[in-house]
C-alpha cells in the first residue's frame, strides 16, 4: 500500500478502519513495553515470595542478604511507611506478608541490588522461619475451616450477610416462583479449571524517585489512577505525590486489574533514592496476578413441551483464593447472568464465592459469564435433546429480548438482539467435510502424525452467550479525557488528547483519536501519554467499558473546546490554545437486595448488554482423545463497530482464549502449589490450534451511548468455551462437563 | 568473559557473566529490547532472532555462543528507513494488538519468507506454531504473512 493510502489509514473517523497509531513502532520492535525500561543509575528489583499455600510467619532474617554485594535494600513488612494493606475493592491484602502468608508465591520481601542476578541471589539468602499450616483447597469444604480473615473485610458492604467463615461473599436471586414445574427438568455440574491470562509481557515496571520525597512508577496497568490511591496511602504519602504512568503494556485481560511491583518498587526507590526495575520472569507471572476463577456450577432447567423455559435452579460456586481482588462482582456477574439471554419467568440463582489457599482470582475476561455460559449452554443443549427440538430452535424460543425482565427484576431495554444473533449465526454456511487422506497437519494430532484419519469423528456445536458492559450494582465510575487545541506555526489547528485511559492492546487509544478527528473536523490529533500526572481518571480498561466511556469523555471535551472555539471567533492565533477537560458518566445502576437479589432504587443494575452466538465444527480422534477445531462461524452485538478491523480482531482473539479453556490451559495445583507455571506446562492456543473464524457483526447502534457503541472484547470469550464444547459432545457422544476437556474425557 | 558480534550489521562487543543468554545481552546491554522476553525459555518465540542466517530463540543461545557469529534482530529488518515488507504487512493486517510477540513472529516471517517465498496455509501455520500471540487468535497474522508474500513474488 502506497504512503498516501496509510495516511488516509491513520486519519479516519468513528465507523472507519484505522491503522493503529502504536503499530509501526510495534513491528520495528522500537515501542517500549514496561519490560524494557531503563533509567541512569538504575538497581534491579527482586521478590521474596511463600513457597507455601498457607504457614505461619514467625520470623524474617534479612542480614545475610543485605550483606551481599551490590545488594542496597532488602525491605520486609516493617519497612512498609504507611497502610500494611492494599486491595482492588477491599484492603485485605499485604503489601509484604506478616504474621501469615495465604497463598503460593505470596510476597514477603523484596530486594535491590545493582545488578538482576545479584538481587536474584540475595533474594535466596532472605531467612524467612514458617510453620506450614493445612492449606484450605477444597472450595467446597472452605466454610468448614477457620476463617482465614478473621476481619471479614468484604462483610459490612451492603451485601448479603453471610457468616460462614471464608464466604467472600454469596448472593441470593429470587425470581417469580422458584418453585413453578414444567413438563421436563434437565439437571447438569459443570465445572471449570484455573485459567491464566497468561498475557505474553510480563509484569514489570520502573520506579522512580523524585527527589522530594515523591515517586513516579511507569508500569503495565489497566486503571492509572486505582494504582495510584492503592500505592499512596501504603508508602504513607498524599495521592499527588504518586504519579503512574503508563508504559507499555504487553496484553492484559484482567490480570492487570490488581497491583504487582506498583508498590514494592516505589518502596526501594524511596528507600535507596535509585530507580528500582521490576521484571517478573513467566513462573513469577503465574503466582504475580490472580486468575479465572475456578467453578462448579450445577443447574436444573424445567420447560414446558413447546421448549419455553419455566423456571431454572442455579446454584453457583466460585474458588476466590486468598485474597478478594474483584471476587465480590465477579460472583455477581455469575449470578447475574445464570440464565443466560433467555426469557426465565421464575428462577432461584445461590451463588458463593470463598477464600481458600489457592491462587487468588479477579477480573479475567468474561468476569464471571464465561462460568456460567458454559453452564447454562450444556443445560439448553439437554433441554433440546430431552425435547427432541434443534439446539438453535430451543434458544430461538426463549431468547432474550428489549422488554424482558431479567432475574434480577431489571427490564431490558435499549439494544439487545439476541434472536438476530442466533439466526444469522445459524445461517452461517459450514464448511464441508474434508476428504482423506490428507496432510496430517489437518488432522487431530497434527505433525505427531498419529492418524490417517480412522477413528476421526465430525461434531457441531452452538452456544448463545452474553454479559454485560461497563460496571454495575451502583459502582458508577466515570471517566475523565482533556482536550487540547491549539494552533499551529503555519495556522492551522491541532489537538492533543490527554487521558488515563489504559491502552492495553485492545486499541482504545485509536478510539479516542477516531472520535476527537469526528468531533473537531481535524486530521491532525495526537495522544499524549497516558498518567495520573495531567488528567483525571479514566476508570478501568475492563468490562467491556473503554470504548464506551472513553469514546463519551473525548467527544464531550471536544464539544466544549468547539463551543469556545466558537465563542472565539472560530480561529486561534498561533501560540494560542484552548485546554478542557470534561467527564463522561453513564447512566446510573442500583445495588441488588441482599435478600432477593432485585435491583433496588432504581431500574438497573447493569448498564447495557452484549450478546454473541458461535457456531463450532470439531474433528476428535476418538481412539486418542485429540481434537482439532476445524472451523468457527460467529455474529456478535457491537452496538456499532468504531474501528472494524480492531472489533474483528478482538473477535478473533477473545474466542482463542475460550478455546484455550475449552481444550488446554488449566492451572494445576497440589495443596495450593502451582505445579505447571510455565509456558511448558500450561499452554496456550498455538497458531496449529486457531482454526478460521468467520466472524459477522450485528450493528443495532446503543441508545445510551456515545456513537451507539458496546464493548466488544469479552462475549466472545464468554461464548466460545460452551460452543467448542457443545461440538465435542456432538462428536463423542460424552456429557463432558469440565473444562477444559481432557484426551481421557473424549476418548470412546 | 567479553564477547565481539555483529549485530544488525555492526560489530559490538559486550562483556558478558557465563549464564547470560543472548536475549538478554540484547535486551540489556546492547540498547536493543526490541527481542521480547516473553517465557525466556524458549516457548513463545517472542525473542527469534537471526544467527548466522538461522531462526533461533535468543533466550536459549548463550551470549558466549554468539561469540564471532552474526545475529539479525527485529531493529535490523528495516532498511534505509523503510519497514520490511513483512512489518509493512502486520501494520495494514491489523495483526498488531499488544504487540509484545510481535517482533518474534516479523523476525519468523522473515525467516519464512525467506525459504519459502509461497508458503501454502498449512505451512504458514506450522512455521509460526512456536511463536504465542495472546491477543490476535492468529487470523490477522495469517493475513499479513499472505501478503507480504505476495508483495515479495510482485
Amino acid at each position: 500500500m502506497s504512503a498516501p493510502a496509510r495516511r488516509e489509514l491513520e486519519r479516519g473517523r468513528v465507523g472507519e478502519t484505522v491503522r493503529r497509531s502504536d503499530a509501526v513502532p510495534k513491528v520495528a520492535g522500537e515501542f517500549a513495553y514496561a519490560s524494557d525500561l531503563h533509567a541512569a543509575g538504575m538497581l534491579w528489583g527482586h521478590t521474596v515470595r511463600s513457597p507455601h499455600a498457607h504457614a505461619l510467619v514467625h520470623a524474617i532474617d534479612t542480614a545475610k542478604a543485605l550483606a551481599m554485594p551490590g545488594v542496597h535494600a532488602v525491605l520486609t513488612h516493617e519497612d512498609v511507611p504507611g497502610e500494611k494493606r492494599y486491595g482492588l475493592e477491599f484492603r485485605d491484602q499485604p503489601v509484604l506478608a506478616f504474621e501469615r502468608v495465604r497463598y503460593f508465591g505470596e510476597p514477603v520481601a523484596v530486594v535491590a541490588a545493582e545488578h538482576p542476578e545479584q538481587a536474584r541471589r540475595a533474594a535466596e539468602q532472605v531467612r524467612v522461619e514458617y510453620e506450614p499450616l493445612d492449606p484450605i483447597t477444597d472450595p467446597e469444604r472452605a466454610h468448614e475451616q477457620p476463617p482465614m480473615h478473621p476481619q471479614s473485610w468484604t462483610q459490612g458492604h451492603g451485601y448479603r450477610d453471610d457468616p460462614r467463615p471464608n464466604v467472600l461473599r454469596s448472593i441470593v436471586i429470587r425470581h417469580g416462583d422458584p418453585d413453578a414445574e414444567g413438563d421436563v427438568s434437565v439437571t447438569g455440574t459443570y465445572e471449570l479449571g484455573i485459567q491464566d491470562q497468561a498475557f505474553l509481557g510480563p509484569e514489570s515496571g520502573l520506579a522512580v524517585p523524585d527527589g522530594e520525597g515523591g515517586v513516579d512508577v511507569y508500569v503495565a496497568t489497566q486503571w492509572l489512577h486505582v494504582d495510584r490511591d492503592q500505592v499512596a496511602p501504603c508508602l504513607g504519602l498524599p495521592a499527588e505525590q504518586v504519579r503512574i504512568h503508563l508504559a507499555g503494556v504487553g496484553g492484559a485481560f484482567g490480570g492487570r486489574e490488581d497491583l504487582s511491583m506498583q508498590i514494592h518498587g516505589a518502596m526501594l526507590a524511596l528507600r535507596t533514592n535509585r530507580p528500582v526495575r521490576f521484571v517478573y520472569n513467566r513462573e513469577e507471572s503465574f503466582v504475580g496476578h490472580i486468575h479465572r476463577h475456578p467453578a462448579r456450577i450445577r443447574m436444573e432447567h424445567r420447560a414446558n413441551s413447546d421448549g419455553k423455559l419455566v423456571c431454572v435452579h442455579a446454584t453457583i460456586l466460585l474458588d476466590g483464593g486468598a485474597y478478594a481482588s474483584s471476587s465480590t462482582a465477579v460472583i455477581s456477574n455469575a449470578a447475574s447472568f445464570a440464565c443466560g439471554p433467555y426469557a426465565v419467568p421464575n428462577a432461584l440463582v445461590e451463588a458463593t464465592c470463598v477464600y481458600t489457599n489457592n491462587p487468588p482470582c479477579g477480573a479475567m475476561r468474561g468476569f464471571g459469564s464465561v462460568q456460567s455460559c458454559f453452564a447454562h449452554e450444556g443445560q439448553m443443549d439437554r433441554l433440546a435433546a430431552a425435547l427432541e427440538l434443534d439446539p438453535v430452535e430451543v434458544r430461538l424460543r426463549n431468547a432474550l429480548a428489549p422488554g424482558d425482565v431479567l432475574p434480577t427484576g431489571q427490564r431490558v431495554t435499549g439494544s439487545l438482539p439476541v434472536a438476530d444473533v442466533i439466526r444469522r449465526t445459524a445461517a452461517l454456511p459450514l464448511p464441508a467435510p474434508e476428504e482423506l487422506p490428507r496432510d496430517p497437519i489437518r488432522l487431530p494430532g497434527g505433525a505427531g502424525n498419529t492418524t490417517r484419519g480412522e477413528g476421526v469423528r465430525r461434531g457441531v456445536g452452538f452456544a448463545l452467550g452474553f454479559k454485560n458492559i461497563c460496571y454495575s450494582e451502583g459502582f458508577d465510575d466515570y471517566c475523565a479525557a482533556r482536550v487540547r487545541l491549539f494552533a499551529e506555526a503555519d495556522g492551522g489547528l491541532a489537538a492533543e488528547i490527554h487521558s488515563a485511559a489504559a491502552e492495553v492492546g485492545q486499541g482504545v487509544a485509536g478510539v479516542m483519536e477516531q472520535v476527537a478527528r469526528t468531533e473537531l473536523g481535524l486530521d491532525d490529533v495526537v495522544l499524549a501519554p497516558h498518567t495520573t500526572a495531567t488528567v483525571d481518571s479514566a476508570g478501568s480498561s475492563s468490562a467491556s467499558r473503554q470504548t464506551w466511556m472513553s469514546a463519551g469523555a473525548v467527544r464531550l471535551a471536544c464539544l466544549a473546546v468547539k463551543e469556545e472555539l466558537e465563542r472565539r471567533g472560530g480561529s486561534l492565533a498561533p501560540g494560542e490554545e484552548i485546554d478542557l477537560e470534561r467527564v463522561y458518566r453513564h447512566v446510573r445502576t442500583y445495588p441488588l437486595d441482599p435478600d432477593t437479589g432485585q435491583v433496588v432504587g432504581g431500574d438497573r443494575a447493569h448498564v447495557a448488554f452484549a450478546c454473541s452466538a458461535m457456531r463450532v465444527v470439531v474433528e476428535v480422534d476418538v481412539e486418542l482423545g485429540l481434537t482439532r477445531v476445524v472451523w468457527i462461524g460467529t455474529v456478535q452485538d457491537v452496538g456499532r463497530a468504531v474501528n472494524p478491523q480492531a472489533v474483528y480482531g478482538q473477535i478473533e482473539g477473545g474466542t482463542a482464549q475460550g478455546l484455550g479453556l475449552a481444550l488446554m490451559e488449566e492451572i494445576q495445583t497440589k495443596d495450593g502449589l502451582i505445579t505447571n507455571a510455565s509456558f511448558t506446562d500450561y499452554l496456550i492456543p498455538t497458531a496449529l490450534d486457531m482454526p478460521p473464524v468467520v466472524s459477522e457483526l450485528v450493528e443495532e447502534p446503543e441508545p445510551d451511548a456515545p456513537y451507539g457503541v458496546k464493548g466488544v472484547g469479552e462475549p466472545p470469550t464468554v461464548v466460545s468455551t460452551a460452543a467448542i464444547v457443545a461440538a465435542l459432545r456432538d462428536a463423542t457422544g460424552r456429557e463432558l462437563t469440565r473444562v477444559p476437556v481432557r484426551p481421557d474425557d473424549i476418548c470412546l | 568473559m567479553r564477547i565481539e558480534l555483529v549485530v544488525n550489521g555492526e560489530p559490538r562487543e559486550a562483556d558478558v557473566w557465563a549464564g547470560e543468554s543472548l536475549l538478554t545481552t540484547l535486551r540489556e546491554q546492547l540498547e536493543l529490547p526490541g527481542s521480547k522476553n516473553a517465557c525466556e525459555q524458549g516457548e513463545c518465540g517472542s525473542c527469534s532472532v537471526l544467527l548466522d542466517g538461522q531462526l533461533v530463540c535468543a533466550c536459549l543461545v548463550l551470549a558466549a555462543q554468539a561469540d564471532g557469529h552474526e545475529v539479525v534482530t527485529v531493529e535490523g529488518l528495516a532498511e534505509g528507513g523503510r519497514l520490511h515488507r513483512v512489518q509493512e504487512a502486520f501494520v495494514e493486517a491489523g495483526a498488531v494488538q499488544c504487540g509484545f510477540c510481535t517482533p518474534g513472529l516479523v523476525v519468523a516471517t522473515a525467516a519464512l519468507l525467506d525459504r519459502s517465498p509461497e508458503p501454502s496455509d498449512d505451512e504458514v501455520r506450522e512455521a509460526l506454531s512456536g511463536n504465542l500471540c495472546r491477543c490476535t487468535g492468529y487470523a490477522k497474522i495469517f493475513d499479513a504473512v499472505r501478503a507480504a508474500a505476495a508483495a515479495g513474488a510482485s
